[in-house]
């Protein structure tokens, strides 16, 4: 039961083969089995979910169903969400309950979705790993063939990676800033859509880096995905960046097909390290879209190698201002000081973690007086040219087809001596948020080690279309079946 | 003539530059829909946006913006159709997203000017800078506890207009003249109260001296004050510390200070060192701000008749002297009282009674114009009874006082206490009679040649007739019986 797609279940649920309450309670049996040991999420709502799903079954039987009436979910710890602990993985928000609904889970629940609990993410969205949530590492479903270390399962969105992976939940929102919704789908094994920024609406979301954070959804299929994404995307007059533009059956579009389609492969992707794995895939995904008809040509990015450099300017810059409010003095954490700079001291120093300190100085280095000019100005300068390569590249082409992650899953306690090499996860990912533009992560192949590797499908602006025609077409020419042994 | 104050080693000119908080009038917040009422209980107008909760997000009051749009018109100013809000960055207890959003580079609104008047008649324009949109921060409460301080977020959000002049004022008295004017202009318009005892007018005042001819000196800022009358005082005190510092070998360093009304003088808040870096930076929460330009032309379509060109009216249609004018339209409340008065009448008379007589009983009784115990009406039909000779001048006086302690019209007035006028020959001859055959004496030394008298006998005639006598007719009556006419 816990196998099925959201677009399964849904049928099963219509047609009363199979009740919501009978599908939210095997999720929660199985979060109270493996949860312990995936660390998948932070909080598990079970009466919640019971009594949602209950609701579900009578709107069932009025045949007053919504596109996702029934469907368990799991939401990533840094939606808001009315009257259950909010944490963004953070010591400083501490006991916080926020009063009110994000818009768009406040969207999933008006369609009958069935809340299992809140998500494990890097702290405030900040990491590659899931290790710097303060609730501690989610442990990836997956492992190595024939070695039991616990991997990661990417960042920062690793809880609703992990959690869908390893079937304690049919899909989960995530939020995507500079990959984490992309790299940890990717790492999982699972499918993972940033949409373009101003899809969905940001209010509510604990906020990162307000230029670049957007939600999206986590599924295992292409499909499951673009049906998440319907019921979470639109116009909300209450984020003034929320873009006032009609939601389109998404899909409908899964089945579009790639035939005329023309797939551009930016040359700046592919570096001399790329281990020789990912770029054999990203061949066969070539390969793959060519034999369903699409048209595969060279495309430049030219500014590509700056992305990753000036990403890790602009979101420390936004954050550090973002993260300013967490102060002691309203909610959320309160460590006492002899004055007023030593509670902001006092609190700030109990309540964030190492990596959210590294950025916030990181932001407040590079907004000084004296180094705004060199870094957040030229910061933005480099933003605007690299938007204009993928404008220029989406004149002679319709998608782009890139790996999603320079590596598998690593292990728990790599690549954690040097922030840098952890930031190097996201060299594929960060373009689509400087940009703006959707991206996709299918699930693609596995690796020699047993674990899933993903392909990106990068579209033009309010484009998601394409590209879930696209994931699709990479998705059944993969047939992509493999599954973690944890689930 | 030039200002200056007098130092040991001679005279210095003082440059002031004013930038002005003001409060805008609307119902909600520049980025939320919590009310803005003044004097509500502390906390009771905090959104969750206001209070800078996780996952809150701004969203721009158009009527705020229009309000700004309306007051830069008002100062002859450059509307900018694109403008952007930033992120000011600094920690404080009642600034609870550890940022002010404001508008640094691209405020919506450009260069214009003020015109002030001063005392001598003289006008000088004053440039204005720019004005910007920016949220106003909220209250801590430090007296109410011995060891906490209280935060009161009802103000947290609440749009002000930064309005920055340039440093064109050369005395304290054409810094408030500047405010007067400015406050005036705002009223008009309806986009501040100016009430500066209530902070929701605030100024700046940047102050520097030097030697005629010189260019700029380094300058203070003395921080938020809050009366126009301080504004005076800190200048002048401010001025006369910098040329203390610089007569005696010093430098003026660029600080931020704080006047202090109680000792007249300024003292350092904190200095160059000291001062915050903000971390300016363009807030990703908020699309630039685009105005359309047909709603600006509506806007300036809308906009009210403003002091100067009503000033220039009432020169030109009342004859009124420049003075006069300047005064009746210093509130919009004043000037629409006045122009109900002396429409369709004696307009120079209206104004000497609104200047006079009704300015004194505003003051006596503690009223304003819009409490004002007699009505522009009544004031009218005042003048009406002077003008059909129903009363007389002297008679007017007592009747207005008369309105002002009962409230009742002149009419009335005048008929409860019999104070018509006397134009029947008849009376008026015979209380002449009776004058003359009582004051023989001085009815001789008035034949000698003591023409100077005649005054004295109008007097007591007026006084025999209770002050209701026909002045034109007594003197006429007079002249005839003792000039023998």
């Amino acid at each position: 039961m816990r196998d099925l797609t959201i677009a399964a279940a849904r049928t099963a649920l219509r047609s009363g083969a199979l009740s919501a309450r009978e599908l939210t309670d095997a999720h929660l049996d199985a979060i109270a089995a493996l949860n312990p040991r995936l660390n998948a999420f932070i909080t598990v709502t079970p009466e919640l979910a019971r009594a949602q799903a209950d609701a579900a079954d009578a709107a069932l039987r009025r045949g007053a169903h919504g596109a996702l009436t029934g469907i368990p979910l799991g939401i990533k710890d840094l939606f808001c969400t009315a009257g259950v602990r909010t944490t963004a993985a953070s010591r400083i928000l501490g006991p916080f309950v926020p009063p009110y609904e994000s818009t768009v889970t406040a969207r999933l629940r008006d369609a009958g979705a069935v809340f299992l609990g809140k998500t494990n993410l890097d702290e405030f969205a900040m990491g590659s790993s899931n290790m710097t949530s303060a609730f501690g590492p989610v442990t990836n479903p997956w492992t190595r063939r024939g070695d039991n270390a616990p991997l990661v399962p990417g960042g920062s969105s690793g809880g609703s990676a992990a959690a869908v992976a390893a079937r304690l939940a049919l899909g989960a929102t995530g939020t995507d800033t500079g990959g984490s919704i992309r790299q940890p789908a990717s790492f999982c094994g699972i499918a993972g859509l940033k949409p373009t920024y101003g899809r969905c609406s940001r209010w509510g979301i604990v906020a990162f880096a307000s230029s670049l954070d957007q939600a999206g959804p986590f599924a295992r299929t292409v499909e499951d995905c673009a049906i998440l994404l319907g019921a979470m995307a639109g116009h909300d007059d209450r984020d003034s960046t929320s873009a006032d533009i009609p939601v389109p059956d998404f899909a409908a579009a899964c089945t579009r097909g790639v035939r005329g389609l023309r797939i551009g492969i930016p040359r700046e992707y592919r570096s001399d390290g790329m281990a020789p794995e990912i770029g054999a895939l990203w061949q066969q995904g070539i390969a793959w879209l060519r034999d369903a008809g699409a048209e595969v040509i060279d495309i430049s990015l030219p500014h590509t190698k700056y992305a990753l450099a000036t990403y890790y300017i602009v979101a420390p810059a936004e954050a550090s201002s973002n993260l300013a409010r967490y102060d002691g003095v309203r909610f959320g954490l309160r460590a006492e000081g002899e004055d007023l700079t030593g509670l902001y001291e006092n609190t700030r120093a109990a309540g964030f973690g190492a990596e959210v300190r590294r950025r916030i100085m990181i932001g407040t280095y590079v907004l000084s007086a004296g180094y705004y000019d060199a870094y957040y100005l030229r910061a933005q300068k480099v933003r605007a040219l690299i938007l204009s390569d993928f404008t220029e590249a989406f004149r002679e082409c319709d998608a782009l087809l890139t790996p999603t992650a320079p590596s598998a899953a690593f292990a728990q306690g790599e690549k954690m001596d040097d922030p840098v090499t952890m930031y190097l996860n996201d060299v594929f990912t960060v373009p689509a948020n400087m940009a703006g533009i959707p991206g996709l992560s299918v699930p693609a192949g596995l690796d020699a080690q047993g674990l899933p590797l993903g392909l990106q499908i990068l579209g033009r602006p309010f484009d998601e279309e394409t590209v879930f025609a696209v994931g699709t077409a990479i998705e059944h020419a993969a047939g992509f079946t493999a599954a973690p042994a944890a689930g | 003539m030039t200002y200056t104050i007098e130092g040991a080693t001679g005279p210095w000119e003082v440059v002031i530059g004013l930038e002005v908080h003001a409060q805008v009038i609307s119902n909600a917040k520049l980025f939320s829909g919590a009310a803005t009422t003044f004097g509500a209980a502390p906390n009771r107008q905090v959104s969750f946006v206001d209070a800078a909760f996780p996952g809150m997000l701004p969203v721009i009051n158009r009527e705020c913006v229009a309000q700004a749009v309306r007051t830069g018109l008002g100062l002859n100013a450059g509307i900018n159709l694109v403008s952007r809000f930033d992120r000011k960055n600094y920690f404080y207890a009642d600034l609870p997203a550890g940022y002010q959003i404001s508008q640094y580079q691209h405020p919506i609104v450009g260069t214009g000017t003020i015109a002030i008047e001063l005392a001598d008649g003289s006008t000088r324009d004053i440039g204005i800078t720019r004005l910007h949109l920016e949220q106003d921060a909220g209250k801590s409460l430090h007296d109410q506890h011995p060891t906490k301080s209280y935060i009161d977020l009802n103000r947290a959000g609440v749009a002000l207009m930064e309005i920055v002049s340039e440093p064109d004022l050369r005395s304290p008295e054409e810094a408030g003249a500047y405010l007067r004017k400015l406050r005036t202009i705002l009223r008009y318009l309806g986009t501040c109260d100016g009430n500066m005892d209530e902070g929701s007018m605030r100024a700046d005042v940047n102050v520097s001296v030097r030697r005629a001819g010189e260019g700029f000196r380094t300058r203070c800022e003395v921080k938020n004050v809050n009366s126009i009358r301080f504004v005076i005082q800190a200048v002048e005190a401010e001025a006369r510390r910098q040329i203390e510092v610089w007569e005696s070998g010093g430098t003026v360093e660029q600080e931020t200070r704080l006047y202090d009304p109680a000792r007249g003088e300024t003292r350092s808040m904190r200095s160059k060192e000291e001062a915050h870096d903000y971390r300016y930076f363009p807030d990703p929460d908020l699309l630039p701000l685009v105005l359309d330009e047909a709603w600006v032309a509506a806007l300036r379509r809308d906009l009210p008749e403003l002091p100067d060109a009503k000033r220039a009216r009432f020169m030109r249609d009342f004859g009124l002297p420049a003075y006069d004018a300047g005064v009746l339209v210093a509130e919009q409340a004043t000037a629409d009282y006045y122009e109900h008065v002396a429409r369709g009448r004696d307009a120079r008379l209206a104004a000497n009674w609104v200047i006079g007589d009704l300015f004194a009983a505003l003051n006596r009784t503690g009223r304003s114009i819009a409490t004002s115990p007699v009505s522009a009406a009544a004031l009218g039909g005042l003048l009406d009874l002077m003008a059909d000779g129903t009363i007389n001048g002297r008679i007017a006086k007592d009747v207005f006082e008369a309105m002002v302690d009962t409230g009742a019209d002149a009419a009335t007035i005048v008929e409860q206490r019999g104070l018509r006028q006397v134009t029947d020959g008849g009376a008026i001859e015979a209380a002449v009679a009776g004058v003359l055959a009582n004051n023989a004496d001085k009815v001789a030394e008035y034949k000698a040649g003591k023409d100077k008298l005649f005054g004295f006998f109008v007097g007591q005639v007026m006084k025999a007739m209770a002050g209701k006598g026909n002045p034109a007719l007594v003197n006429a009556t007079l002249r005839r019986r003792l000039d023998g006419g």
